[in-house]
């Protein structure tokens, strides 16, 4: 399909994403990297720039955007440099913040994703790594700027794809893929509202077949909603430039969300030369195959791996494994209770509609594919996956109606405390659940229901098919709901022939 | 009985051992001399806890705990960091600054049992080989209070000389170990880059700056060096895996075997860096390289010459870059200053404008009152070579001949074991002569520029008196973690040899 065009223009869009690496600890010092802590209580003689304080490597960063690499099908460097990016600013603690430049350790990959029907590939250019500056707080102080330098030095991936987007849907769509692998693969904690994954989206327009155009781009995009707002906004406004006759000029522009706009920060010409060059205090990043090859060993299964594996050995429909594989707790739930239940289809039908549902009521608009919830496994599933197993199974063995079986998960989800699969034999009695799979008693009151509906049975045998399903449902009242339906119409259907 | 001040480290650790002086008693000694010190070496002296250092150490000894230099009283040049001094780099920007942590260097000297004197002065942020640069003032010669000491290691090399300490450490960016050592008559080594960690180092240009000891003799440089020397992989990442060694192992091993198969010590001298092998080469080469003055090339002749008549083979070898080294050097270890002096920026510690309209006039008012002339002068070229459209011409092409520089040591390393030279042109030159005239003071780096960019370790002993009755200092480079054939070779010249007992009349 060729791109879709606004006005007769041609989308064209970049992304430059920033995941803040998982670890512990910084990435160039021991400081840890807990969020929301006192200002200035997690940052080191390193992250402050004392005198004489030196940087040192965390290599979980390092192994960290490794997994990116393999999971995106990159080149990992066999050796990548740590260059020096000269400004100032005062929640950059050294005058420099220590990133990569010239050789970045992830090179090339791609992300593919659905958009609607349609797969959807963007290339990688690179993946690097870098450290995250602190914040300057300008509200909390009246004529002054606080600096906070907690989160100076916090592990980056700034992950930067080819201007390969077609439209603010496929932009948004990648970022969502993006940000699904990187949770996936647990890189990064994905907590847009924290910081974790902050994305930067160059947009330019051009008519159809022309050279590129000018780009801006529009920094620091921390929510889908506010991603698809912003660009779409900013094409209409570059359109409008152009036709309008002005041209573009290249800018940092910024989102306002309670306006709608963008507004530029700073144009090229007071873009500042940042004087990079290689950083003396750290020797090259050397990666040698063995390293990549055991971090590979020890790395989760890939989602688009696992939903393969989901087809092969459950025999589930592609879409079905491609739902399940969309969040990692989410995969991990359905083959717990799947394995419980041995009842894969039913288990894969119940996460994807009944616990789905769960998580996405409510849920905020910007949120991932599933809602952010997700990330604490345990204390999210209120219905733990052997308490749905046994549930699946009472469906299976005629226990219980699946109505009923709807209504019980409800029930437990919203529970005090998390039911035990071995409650749930004595919730379904005490409930009145269980199905009435005596023949002869469900034979006494179909009797019954026949004798005090005659009217109903002529009609029926006078060929009025509605007449049937009125007897079936007397049947259901006079059981009290507890009969097996599938049992009522049989039994219905032999005393009627 | 010989006056403490008299007595060098290896002399004062076995008096101290053998208990004929408590460590309290040297201590204070030196400590008077420190308080009277006129050539304003010192910058900083707390003699609460020193003497509280020389109580420990005294404990120690009692009890049989005693590090290798226990009770041994050391001084440290200011750019190391300490948590009991103020720490000033020699700069306004610094001044009264306190570090919450020791430098490695001075950590690990404390290990060995070493008692802290004080902090000395040096040029600013390193950067000078006068120690003019300094903004707590010149540092002068004992030799002569009218000459330099050299820098920027000045405070240390003075301190030394003027026998107001027995040992110091120093740094060595681009020979300034060497030539204070030299102009001030003693002894100083800078060892591989990477054997003596940088963490807790003020950094000046860091692919370059290395500690190193500064003391009378090979002999107490070589106790010093073991002690401050080991991995530091946590907290320098330059910091070499290499085992920390006793580089007094070899000390005594005569040069007729000290060469690497056991034969004799292959000594290799570059041609054209002194007068006697001047005419092997073009003229285009010896007009790029300074002529060391006749009394000093002398001196170091001589001194090649007694290292021979002990069975040393003298190899002359090539080192043709030699004359790249100054503006390479000034680009790269200027481009680094700039970006390590970013972090002065009157935000988080050291100086802040009194007065400022607004965040950029607070960083340009810091800053131009926090840095001296020639520290601002070095941000400025290093901000030059690495601006866009200038960084190929000037810091790429820099580092290329940088390698060539290093490849030509590898070349001579394998006719030789070591190589032997001058450490400068002259002999310490007068107070304010070459204050107005960087290049010429920057020229006169020529002979410890080269050895630093390769990374090597090199060392300066004295070979006597110059010109002006100053001190001559010999430099040897050895090849890579060869400490200890470099320290062999000048404690077998100073065995035979008296020029590095000689001091001047300060030192009394």
């Amino acid at each position: 399909m060729s791109a879709k065009l606004v006005q007769g223009y041609e989308v064209v869009i970049g992304f430059e994403t920033h995941a803040q690496l998982s670890t512990q600890s910084k990435i160039f010092s021991r400081a840890s990297t807990e969020f929301g802590k006192e200002p200035n209580t997690q940052a080191c003689a390193v992250d402050l720039a004392l005198p004489g304080t030196l940087p040192v490597m965390n290599l979980g960063a390092v192994e960290r955007a490794i997994e990116l690499g393999l999971a995106l099908g990159s080149h990992i460097a066999e050796r990548s440099v740590f260059a020096r990016k000269n400004y100032f600013y005062p929640d950059l603690p050294k005058g420099y913040q220590i990133s990569q430049f010239e050789i970045p350790v992830v090179q090339g990959g791609e992300v593919s994703f659905m958009l609607g029907e349609e797969k959807k590939t963007v290339r990688l250019v690179r993946a690097h790594l870098e450290e995250d500056a602190g914040k300057s707080l300008h509200e909390d102080f009246i004529g002054q700027s606080g600096i906070d330098l907690n989160r100076a030095g916090t592990p980056l991936l700034e992950i930067v794809t080819e201007p390969d987007m077609r439209s603010s849907d496929e932009a948004v769509a990648y970022a969502k893929k993006l940000h699904e692998i990187v949770t996936w693969i647990g890189i990064c904690d994905g907590n847009m509202q924290e910081g974790s994954f902050r994305c930067d989206a160059n947009v330019s327009v051009r008519k159809p077949g022309a050279a590129l155009g000018t780009r801006r781009e529009i920094k620091n995009l921390n929510s889908f909603k506010f991603m698809q707002q912003a660009i779409d906004y900013e094409v209409r406004w570059q359109i409008e430039e152009i036709e309008d006759g002005r041209a573009i000029q290249q800018a940092t522009v910024l989102f306002n969300p309670d306006t709608g706009e963008t507004r530029a920060m700073r144009t090229k010409e007071d873009a500042a030369d940042y004087r990079y060059f290689p950083d003396p205090d750290l020797p090259p990043l050397v990666i040698g195959r063995d390293w990549v090859e055991r971090v590979r060993s020890e790395m989760v299964e890939l989602p688009w791996v696992m939903a393969a594996r989901f087809v092969r050995d459950y025999g589930l429909p592609e879409y079905d494994a491609a739902q399940l594989t969309q969040h990692k707790t989410f995969a991990d739930y359905f083959e717990r209770t799947s394995a419980l239940c041995s009842q894969p289809k039913l288990a894969a039908n119940w996460v994807i509609n009944e616990v789905r549902r769960f998580f996405t009521d409510g849920a905020r608009d910007d949120d991932g594919p599933w809602a952010q919830e997700v990330r604490e496994d345990g204390e999210t599933f209120r219905v733990p996956a052997s308490t749905l197993a046994k549930i699946i199974s009472r469906i299976v063995d005629d226990t219980i109606s699946n109505a009923s079986a709807k209504k019980l998960f409800q029930e437990f989800w919203v529970a005090e405390n998390p039911v035990k699969p071995e409650e749930v034999d004595a919730i379904i009695d005490a409930k009145g659940l269980r199905q009435m799979n005596d023949s002869s008693a469900l034979e006494a009151i179909i009797d019954e229901v026949l004798a005090a509906n005659a009217k109903n049975v002529e009609e029926f045998k006078a060929g009025n098919a509605k007449a049937f399903n009125a007897l079936v449902g007397q049947a259901m009242k006079a059981s009290k709901g507890k009969a097996n339906p599938a049992q009522v119409n049989e039994l219905l259907k032999q005393k009627l022939a | 009985m010989t006056e403490l001040h008299h007595l060098g480290v290896a002399e004062l650790a076995a008096k101290l051992k053998n208990k004929e002086a408590s460590a309290e008693k040297v201590t204070e000694h030196f400590l008077e001399r420190a308080r009277n010190d006129v050539h304003n070496a010192f910058l900083a002296i707390d003699p609460e806890l020193t003497l509280a250092q020389a109580r420990e150490s005294d404990a120690k000894l009692a009890n049989g705990s005693a590090g290798p230099l226990e009770g041994v009283p050391i001084a440290h040049k200011d750019v190391f960091v300490t948590k009991d001094l103020v720490t000033t780099a020699g700069s306004r920007i610094l001044n009264g600054y306190r570090s919450p942590f020791d430098a490695t260097v001075v950590a690990r000297l404390r290990q060995a049992g070493m008692v802290t004197l004080g902090k000395l002065n040096c040029d600013e942020f390193a950067m000078g080989s006068s120690n003019e640069n300094s903004a707590f003032g010149p540092v002068t010669n004992p030799w002569n209070t009218a000459h330099v000491p050299g820098g920027s290691s000045g405070g240390s090399a003075a301190a030394v000389a003027a026998r107001l300490t027995p040992a110091a450490t120093g740094t060595d960016t681009g020979g300034s170990i060497r030539q204070p050592a030299a102009f001030c008559g003693i002894t100083g080594i800078k060892p591989t880059y990477g054997r003596a960690s940088r963490y807790g180092m003020v950094a000046y240009a860091s692919s370059l700056d290395q500690a190193g000891p500064m003391a009378r003799s090979a002999e107490d440089c070589a106790l010093l060096l073991s002690a401050m020397c080991a991995p530091d992989l946590d907290r320098d990442s330059t910091s070499l895996d290499v085992a920390a060694e006793n580089f007094s192992r070899d000390l005594l091993r005569p040069l007729a075997r000290a060469g690497k198969d056991g034969g004799a010590l292959k000594i290799g001298v570059p041609r054209g860096w002194l007068s006697e092998l001047r005419d092997d080469v073009s003229a285009q080469f010896s007009d790029q390289l300074q002529r060391v003055s006749p009394l000093a090339d002398m001196r170091i002749m001589s001194g090649i010459q007694e290292l021979m008549r002990q069975g040393a083979k003298p190899i002359e070898i090539d080192l043709p870059n030699t004359a790249l080294a100054i503006p390479v050097y000034y680009i790269v270890a200027c481009a680094e200053a700039s970006s390590n002096l970013s972090r002065f920026d009157g935000v988080k510690f050291g100086h802040r404008a009194a007065d400022f309209a607004d965040l950029t006039d607070m960083y340009k008012k810091t800053r131009a009152e926090g840095f001296g002339q020639e520290v601002k002068r070095r941000i400025m070229t290093g901000a030059y070579v690495l601006s866009h459209g200038y960084y190929d011409a000037y810091y790429l092409q820099a580092q290329k001949i940088r390698r060539m520089i290093a490849d030509d040591f590898q070349s001579a390393f394998a006719q030789c074991d070591v190589i032997a030279g001058p450490v400068a042109p002259t002999t310490a030159w007068k107070l304010g002569d070459k204050a107005d005239d960087p290049v010429a003071s920057y020229l006169a780096d020529i002979f410890t520029l080269p050895a630093s960019l390769a990374g090597l370790p090199c060392m300066s002993l004295p070979v006597g008196l110059g010109e002006g009755n100053m001190p001559v200092g010999m430099q040897l480079i050895g090849n890579y973690l060869q400490e200890a054939k470099l320290l062999n070779v000048a404690h077998q010249y100073q065995l035979a040899t008296e020029h590095h007992k000689q001091q001047p009349g300060a030192a009394a």
